[in-house]
């Protein structure tokens, strides 16, 4: 009792610092070290996964480009007043040639055409055309340009081609997003595109809509399969399980193109069918190039995806209780839909989302078997970004599908339940 | 010693590191036969010369799309790349491209003429070195057209004569143009009918009139593949792929040469490259677009050699023992009726156009 009244200061380690410290100060080593060995992970998901979709969210309304191009221009428009559909003075056109002249000299004049080219056909030419008689001007002593720039190329005396650069000069716009569900930014505010260039609204709906079905038929073609392999003898299961990996393990472009070879209209199927004389010699189905195509090549790629988190949440439900149903009485149909199938639910919603979600961004199947009526907005996606080169386009498209699956996420955690979702 | 032995180890070292720069390129192409003809025409004699590695990279489809990210990170890493024509003016005008001069670049040709006036028109942008004439043009199963084969374009839009399905790129480049072709524009006004709206409209009528009966491709190994299979009676592609359709697999496949559309396939070099490996890469391109060479490749596959003085060198194909120049796009009797892509139009119109096309198609 003396001993712990006269030692009353706060307790010391070995070493003679203060307990507390030294407690504190070993935990935090520890969770240094624990940081450490999971710096490769962190590390390896923030650049190969939040870096790259935060540069598409950021691409997606970024615009500096006409701005950082025409400085002044964009400056002396903002004195200009579009709707008037007269031309711009000269101070505009002054400032245009001043900046066009630095343009051209860093090559810039081109990229700037591509970019309004996207919002008005022409620019691109015009820009290009335009570079190459625009160098020879010395800003300084061969003004007024107003005529000399008309003459060089009409498109410099229609107050749209203006109109055109002031609607799309801020540095974050929202063209994009506006160009992604089939509207565009005029200088009179978001109107709707023309009736037949909208496509991308539908291409939306049709991904979603065959997404579902895809899913749906995983769902009907799997759950058997994966009850076979959860309650077969274990000889058999695995025979029927190497079945089940053999095409999950094959290129996923040599199972595509395989059901090409199936599905055309000389093609094994409809030879079949033609032979057995089911099908009229020149009545064959039409199998492939449609929806129809890409719903059975898809369901049949990601069925495993389907079949593998169903299968071990299957595993686990054990026998007893459907004995136990019997037992008491339960007919077949009353065991399974009372006592067999609620356990199974959480494979039914881990395999759901899997399959949803890898479907909704399929991009190499609907390409190749999907014709035209069973193609995705992710092949609209890669066209953007190879061949029109419209970047912002695509990372639009692409973060209106990102909202998309996370805001299908949360209904599905609001009916079923998040927690509802098991993979074994 | 030990100074010594230090300096020697930085020697090897630096001989290492210059050696490793020194020999290697990597050049971009297509791949499959096209690639090898190249392989066999311009980088095996090209390395036995100078000693230095070619890697091949099978990207020219995404090239732009990558050589635009390689630029945003600021690491290049191609030294040359195999484009078409629409893909170097579009490179060109990102400034991916560096400008080529052809007079101090380009090799010229054996009699003295200089390369501007040997490529003559096919120097359609600034940055682009020309190396083989292609055309977009039908093949038609021989089988499946009765005694009456088809020799004009319109065939293509004639559902009675030859029945069946036909196949068609799925773009609108090239489709809308033979459609207005068989709508009775002339060929002159193709691209001016085809800048307004209505002549656009005209276009996509015309190909409605056969939409139900078309398999659209966005491969060119597809054509030859439904040709073989029998799925369609005829299919635009591109010629070479036509050619080893018929003579290295001797499907009863003919060619519809009527119409063909011109294009141009080449080289570019990356903007931005360091002067050491710019001057390896100018290099390359000064030895592998010469007379001979250009005309070399010709004996591996049927693409027509730029330069005009490579025309006359054209010989027997490597292993088929064939005369190629009657299987050139640019053969006189193929010759007859050509249609040249008009590039620029295409640079302007080909976003406004591909929307309404595909919107088209999604009906």
């Amino acid at each position: 009792m003396t001993d712990a009244s006269q030692n009353a200061g706060p307790m010391l380690a070995a070493d003679g610092t203060p307990l507390k410290q030294s407690l504190a100060r070993s935990l935090r080593r520890q969770k240094l070290r624990a940081l450490l060995l999971v710096a490769p992970l962190l590390l390896f998901v923030m650049f190969s996964f939040i870096v790259p979709i935060a540069s598409m969210l950021f691409r997606s309304v970024e615009n500096g480009i006409v701005e950082n191009t025409l400085p002044l221009t964009v400056q002396a428009l903002s004195k200009w007043d579009e709707q008037s559909g007269e031309l711009p003075e000269e101070d505009v056109y002054d400032a245009f040639v001043r900046d066009m002249v630095v343009a051209i000299d860093n090559k810039q004049h081109t990229r700037l055409g591509s970019r309004l080219n996207y919002e008005e056909t022409g620019m691109s030419s015009m820009f290009r055309r335009s570079g190459r008689q625009l160098n020879k001007l010395d800003p300084e002593t061969d003004g007024p340009f107003k005529d000399q720039l008309i003459e060089i190329h009409d498109g410099w005396g229609d107050p749209k081609t203006w109109a055109v650069i002031k609607t799309h000069s801020p540095a974050v716009t929202n063209g994009y997003f506006l160009n992604a569900v089939d509207m565009r930014r005029t200088p009179e505010g978001a109107q709707s595109q023309p009736e037949d260039k909208q496509i991308l609204i539908k291409l939306f709906g049709r991904t979603l809509f065959m997404s579902l079905v895809i899913t749906a038929s995983c769902i009907l073609l799997a759950y058997p399969v994966s009850y076979l392999l959860a309650t077969l003898p274990m000889r058999v299961s695995n025979l029927l399980m190497i079945l089940v990996l053999l095409p999950f393990w094959t290129s996923l472009l040599v199972r595509t193109s395989a059901w090409k070879v199936m599905l055309q209209q000389q093609g094994v199927i409809n030879d079949t069918l033609v032979w057995l004389g089911l099908v009229a010699d020149d009545a064959r189905l039409i199998i492939i190039n449609n929806q129809i195509g890409t719903i059975i090549a898809m369901t049949h790629i990601l069925l495993p995806f389907m079949i593998l988190p169903m299968y071990s949440v299957m595993q686990t439900i054990p026998p007893s209780y459907t004995r136990a149903a019997k037992s008491m009485g339960a007919t077949n149909w009353t065991t399974f839909w009372r006592i067999y199938f609620p356990q199974s639910i959480p494979g039914i919603g881990a395999g759901s989302i899997l399959v949803f979600i890898l479907a909704i961004g399929y991009y190499i199947t609907p390409e190749i078997v999907g014709g035209t009526k069973g193609v995705f907005i992710s092949n609209r996606i890669a066209y953007h970004i190879s061949s029109s080169l419209n970047w912002g386009l695509a990372a639009a498209l692409g973060t209106i599908l990102l909202a998309v699956v996370l805001l299908l996420y949360w209904v599905y955690d609001k009916i079923v339940g998040i927690d509802n979702v098991k993979l074994g | 010693m030990k100074p010594t032995k230090t300096l020697l180890t930085a020697a090897a070292l630096a001989t290492a590191a210059g050696s490793l720069s020194a020999e290697e390129m990597t050049i971009v192409s297509w791949g499959g036969a096209y690639s090898n003809s190249q392989l066999k025409a311009y980088h095996e004699p090209y390395s036995e010369k100078t000693g230095v590695t070619i890697l091949n990279d099978d990207s020219s489809a995404e090239a732009v799309a990558k050589l635009r990210a390689m630029n945003e990170a600021g690491n290049i890493t191609w030294d040359v790349v195999d484009v078409v024509a629409a893909d170097a003016i579009r490179l060109c005008d990102e400034g991916l491209a560096m400008e080529i001069d052809p007079d101090t670049m380009l090799a010229a040709a054996p009699d003295g003429t200089s390369a501007a006036d040997d490529f003559g028109d096919l120097l359609v942008s600034d940055c682009f070195i020309p190396q083989i004439v292609y055309s977009t043009t039908f093949g038609y199963r021989t089988d499946m057209v009765g005694d009456t084969p088809p020799t004009d374009i319109c065939a293509v839009f004639d559902l009675e004569t030859y029945p069946g399905k036909r196949s068609l790129e799925k773009r609108p480049i090239n489709n809308m143009e033979w459609a207005l072709l068989c709508d009775g524009v002339a060929k002159d006004d193709v691209y001016s009918v085809l800048e307004t709206p209505e002549g656009q409209d005209q276009a996509l009528a015309k190909l409605g009139t056969i939409k139900d009966s078309v398999v659209w491709w966005s491969a060119g190994a597809d054509t030859p593949q439904l040709l073989a299979d029998g799925e369609v009676v005829m299919g635009s592609t591109y010629n070479g792929r036509l050619f080893s359709v018929i003579e290295e697999q001797k499907q009863p496949v003919a060619m519809l040469w009527d119409a063909q559309v011109f294009d141009l396939d080449g080289w570019i070099i990356p903007a931005g490259l360091s002067e050491e490996r710019q001057k390896r890469a100018l290099d390359y391109i000064m030895f592998a677009t010469d007379t001979q060479r250009l005309a070399d490749q010709a004996k591996y596959i049927s693409y027509g050699p730029a330069r005009a003085s490579s025309a006359p060198l054209v010989g027997q194909h490597a292993d088929l023992g064939i005369e190629m120049s009657p299987h050139m796009p640019t053969d006189p009797e193929n010759a007859k009726n050509t249609f040249l892509y008009n590039y620029e139009f295409w640079a302007d119109y080909r976003d406004d156009i591909d929307a309404k096309f595909q919107a088209w198609l999604a009906q």
